[in-house]
Order: structure tokens, then C-alpha cells, then sequence
């Protein structure tokens, strides 16, 4: 075989080779990885809309849940919410006329510690999501399992916290760091919440 | 498709509905169908338009008419997959 002939056969092979390697890739799943490290009401809706969004699409999902995303995947599930360091945090009214649930109230951070403050804010974010259609966390969690999303509870938050498996839904594992590296690795979409 | 008139299999009604319920519906919906069968979905998030275009994209599911008429939303879906 003649060099010419050899460079032509390699670069039939190669294009042949590429051609099955996008063939390969338009065919198996797209591959979504997140981290959820946030466990509050609010930044709990981020991770869970996109993996269950992702999970009904057909999309492969994975969740790693870590530090104070590790809640999460408590049975039972307390998520509260605090405008406390949340300045941007919009202060409306869920309930009233519309001229009144358009009003932002201007809360007094010293207000903002008052004991129940907390439980509040909560119970009004709730109801707003609630008049608006939102799903509840609760909710979204089950659509997640219902479309075979992976929960992953981070091991290392489970020493430090003092978490045990018994106390998360029965369909997550447990892994670290390198679980889900090695999952993330194989994914088209990664996020960090 | 502006003057046709497309008839439905199966009526998925999402009013009121925020995302990503509409999209979560529609997919669990289609799941149940059969091949070549139309869905209509009926929604009211403002956002839905561009998102269930991107879900057809993303499904291989073919969005056969999309249309928005003043607040509400009607989409006509061919399951293809």
C-alpha cells in the first residue's frame, strides 16, 4: 500500500468512525447532573422543576444532594423559607384584592426576627404558589421518582449532620463526591443549585 | 394552519397550571397514548408557548399547531415517539 493510499484508507475509517459516534450520541438519552445544595422552600424549586421537567422529557437525571440540600430527601419533608438576608425577596400579600396583592411591603429586617416570622413567610409563600399553580416540593419530588430520576444523598453531609439512610425516601442512594463525578461526567446538561 | 380543523384524541386541560405542570402533563399524557394520536392541551402559562416547542424538539413529539388567543393557550400534539 502506497502512503496515498494509506492516508485515503485512515480517513475513510476516521469519518466512518465520527459518523457512528454522533450517530451513538443522538441516539441514548440526554444526560442532565445537578447538585442540590439548598434546602430552603424557595431554592428547593430549582433543582426539582428542571429534574422532573428533564425526567418527563426522558431525560437521564441525576440529583446529588448535599449540605443543606440533604433535607430534601427527608420523609418528612419541612421546607420553611426566611426574607431574612433575602433582600430581594419579593414581600406581597397572596390574599385580597389585586391593587392590595400588588403591594410590596417594605419589611423592617429588625421585624424580620421576630419568633413566627419565619413560619409566616412561609405559610404565605406557600399560598401564593398555591393561588399561582405551582406545584408544592412534595410534589415535584414524586414526579421526579415517578420518572426515574436518581437521588443521590451526599455521605459526607450524613456523617456531618448526623442524617441516616431510614430517615430519606426509599428511593435514593447514598454516595460521595466521585458517584457523582463519575455520573456527571457522562451528562449534557451540569448545574450547581 | 390557520382555517383547519384539527380533531383530537385525547383533551388535556393545564389552566392555571404553572410550569413545569403543563410540560409534566403533557408527557405523562403522550406516554399513554398511541402512536399517530393527537392531544390537545389547553394552558394559561404565558410561558408554555415556548416551552412546549422545546419539548417537542427534545421529544421527537410533533407540535402540529400552537396557538395563543388572548390569554389562553391551545397546542395540538402528534406522538411520534
Amino acid at each position: 500500500m502506497t502512503d496515498e493510499q494509506l492516508e485515503q484508507r485512515v480517513n475513510e475509517l476516521f469519518a466512518q468512525r465520527m459518523a457512528q459516534v454522533e450517530q451513538e450520541k443522538t441516539e441514548r438519552p440526554k444526560r442532565l447532573a445537578l447538585i442540590a445544595s439548598k434546602g430552603t422552600l424557595d431554592w428547593a424549586y430549582p433543582p426539582l422543576i428542571l429534574a422532573s421537567t428533564a425526567g418527563a422529557m426522558g431525560w437521564e437525571v441525576g440529583i446529588f444532594f448535599t449540605f443543606y440540600g440533604l433535607p430534601l430527601l427527608l420523609k418528612d419533608l419541612r421546607t420553611v423559607v426566611t426574607p431574612l438576608g433575602n433582600p430581594a425577596m419579593p414581600m406581597k400579600m397572596p390574599f385580597g384584592p389585586d391593587g392590595f396583592q400588588k403591594v410590596e411591603w417594605p419589611i423592617p429586617t429588625a421585624l424580620q426576627v421576630i419568633p413566627g416570622f419565619n413560619t409566616m413567610a412561609t405559610s404565605l409563600m406557600k399560598q401564593t404558589f398555591k393561588n399561582k399553580g405551582v406545584a408544592t416540593i412534595g410534589e415535584l419530588r414524586d414526579m421526579c421518582v415517578e420518572t426515574d430520576v436518581k437521588l443521590i444523598a451526599c455521605q459526607m453531609t450524613m456523617e456531618v449532620f448526623g442524617f441516616t439512610k431510614e430517615q430519606f425516601i426509599d428511593d435514593c442512594t447514598v454516595g460521595g463526591a466521585a458517584t457523582f463525578l463519575e455520573y456527571a461526567s457522562h451528562a449534557d446538561v451540569q448545574l450547581f443549585v | 394552519m390557520d382555517g383547519t380543523v384539527l380533531s383530537e384524541d385525547k383533551l388535556l386541560d393545564c389552566s392555571g397550571m404553572l410550569c413545569p405542570l403543563p410540560i409534566i402533563k403533557v408527557s405523562k399524557e403522550v406516554k399513554a397514548m398511541q402512536l399517530g394520536q393527537v392531544l390537545k392541551m389547553i394552558a394559561t402559562d404565558p410561558g408554555s408557548m415556548a416551552d412546549m416547542e422545546a419539548w417537542a424538539r427534545q421529544t421527537g413529539n410533533e407540535l402540529l399547531d400552537a396557538r395563543q388567543d388572548g390569554k389562553t393557550y391551545t397546542f395540538f400534539i402528534r406522538k411520534k415517539k
